[in-house]
């Protein structure tokens, strides 16, 4: 706690080149009716700013919590969490995080554009709009015209885009993505993980990337961090040596091969 | 993008073609006018069978009337029926109003305080256990042979499914909805009206179905008991004299008012309920 109340001091200048999240030593324990289960364990992670690292590992490997323990949502049991130069709360506070949920999670009664206006209405003083409107936003991820559909007239693919742009409206520094194209088929997969790396490019975010795909994780990340489950743990950091900007056909040369090869090897061990 | 915004498209313009789009549209016609009909036709047809049964087996009409004989009625009485219907249909909509009211209210204070629910909800089971046609005489005696005594039926009978309900729609938020309100900083009644109100609509409108028709179940029983006006009164009445015909039109006004109810109610939720597809597919 006293470490919180000297990082708040802080806060509000952070160092120019300082990096967007700096985990050290994180642990989180969940106590259960059985006992408590170790979610992660004396985890050290740097990304920096303006950088992009996916998070590759098993089931139960802690990626998500992790991610929670970023944006505020799980408290680490030990260990210090520091997000854009402050605590976690006061990034979130601040909005400066943006959160992309698993299953897209947009409210099924708001239309397409009412999604993306939900951060500019809730939470009070906070709710400060970003550079981009949510009709921008819309059709920075492709979906102009589509404003004023319901969640269920939308395919899978394109209701994650709207949470893609739900997040971005408030100019957040920090993107969270928890498994985000885990539940779309191949090809809409790809096409978003393309469009995702330009939307990236143009908005100078830093991204953390939950994801099970080692296609994925390689292609996106520009650093790639393998997690070991029970308890999760950081096995390797991986950098990707792929030039940017990226695109799909890169995966079939050789070097990206290698590269997959090499953390399927280490997944195995994981 | 061109693959999924097809997909998405509405179906208003299925074919490029213009035959294959007309034979289309007629067997979508077709199909819809049997839905209609199907219903209409069963209804005529039992009524042919019970009319033929009445003239063919001679059975006198204080024990079973032919349906023109309820017509006749219908039509004889009609302006008798609907002073009567006045009454009921106050009470109903009366207590149908207070008990879904008194349900939502308790039902917020149960996911905001696990105390109340805990202490309360087993009073309520006990409560609902009690038969109508026992807690219905109560009622009259502590409120009196006038109104007030046939809405608080009413409403009694609305309120258990409505309480159920709307605590599990309140409570039953997607937990990352929950989460992306916390990461929003959003205050409690940002996420009472935003999130839980909302979400508990789908739960609150099933509810308020069954309570449309049971609250004018609640007035009817309510006016068994000791009442002069309402179609409650009228059963009774035209049962003691052996008044069939007439005791058969007033149970079709009072179906009829249910139906009516229940219709609304209806059309009420497929109009604040067009997000909701497991509904409105």
């Amino acid at each position: 706690m006293m470490e919180v109340a000297v990082m708040e001091r802080t806060d509000q200048k952070p160092a120019a080149n300082a990096a967007a999240v700096e985990l050290s030593r994180v642990t989180v324990r969940f106590t259960t009716d059985r006992g408590s289960v170790t979610a992660l364990e004396n985890i050290d992670l740097t990304v920096p700013n303006g950088g992009f690292l996916t998070l590759l590992g098993p089931s139960g490997c802690g990626k998500s919590t992790l991610l929670r323990v970023v944006s505020d949502l799980i408290q680490p049991t030990s260990g210090s969490v520091k997000v854009l130069g402050g605590d976690a709360a006061a990034a979130r506070a601040r909005r400066e995080i943006g959160f992309v949920f698993q299953d897209a999670a947009l409210l099924p009664w708001r239309t397409a554009i009412e999604n993306v206006s939900l951060p500019l209405e809730v939470g009070g003083r906070n709710a400060r709009p970003g550079r981009r409107t949510p009709k921008e936003l819309l059709e920075l991820v492709g979906l102009a015209g589509w404003e004023n559909a319901l969640p269920h007239e939308l395919s899978g693919g394109m209701r994650q885009r709207v949470s893609i742009a739900r997040a971005l409206v408030n100019d957040p520094k920090l993107l969270l993505m928890d498994e985000p194209f885990g539940a779309l088929d191949e090809i809409t997969r790809d096409r978003l993980n393309e469009e995702l790396l330009s939307v990236w490019q143009e908005t100078d975010t830093t991204i953390l990337f939950v994801t099970h795909s080692i296609y994925e994780a390689a292609f996106l990340g520009q650093q790639v961090l393998l997690l070991a489950a029970r308890p999760g743990r950081v096995r390797e950091t991986v950098e990707v040596p792929l030039p940017s900007p990226r695109h799909i056909e890169q995966r079939e040369s050789v070097q990206f091969i290698e590269l997959a090869a090499h953390l399927r090897r280490v997944l195995e061990t994981c | 993008m061109s693959a999924s915004a097809i997909e998405a498209a509405p179906v208003s313009k299925t074919f490029d073609d213009d035959d294959a789009q007309a034979r289309f549209d007629a067997d979508r016609r077709y199909l819809a006018w049997r839905r209609r009909l199907l219903p209409v036709i069963a209804t005529v047809g039992i009524l042919i069978v019970w009319e033929a049964s009445v003239h063919i087996f001679g059975i006198r009409p204080f024990i079973a009337p032919a349906p023109s004989a309820v017509a006749v009625m219908f039509v004889q009485k009609f302006p008798l029926l609907m002073a009567n219907l006045g009454p009921t249909a106050i009470e109903a909509i009366s207590g149908f109003l207070i008990g879904n009211i008194a349900a939502v209210l308790i039902a917020t204070s149960f996911v905001y305080q696990r105390t109340v629910e805990e202490a309360f909800f087993p009073v309520a089971v006990m409560v609902h256990t009690i038969p109508v046609m026992a807690y219905a005489p109560i009622l009259v005696l502590l409120l009196g042979n006038g109104m007030a005594a046939k809405v608080a039926i009413a409403a009694m009978i609305c309120f258990f499914p409505t309480l159920v309900n709307m605590t599990r729609g309140l409570r039953n938020v997607n937990p990352q909805h929950m989460e992306l309100m916390r990461i929003l900083s959003a205050s409690p009644t940002e996420i009472f009206f935003k999130l839980r109100f909302k979400n508990s609509l789908p739960y609150l409108f099933s509810a308020l179905k069954i309570a449309a028709a049971t609250s004018v179940i609640g007035a009817i029983v309510g006016e068994w008991i000791g009442s002069t006006t309402g179609i409650g009164a009228l059963i009774i009445q035209a049962t003691y004299n052996f008044d069939s015909p007439l005791l058969y039109a007033t149970i079709v006004v009072g179906s009829c008012f249910s139906a009516l109810f229940f219709g609304i109610i209806s059309w009420a939720e497929r109009l604040s309920l067009k997000w909701n597809v497991a509904e409105t597919a």
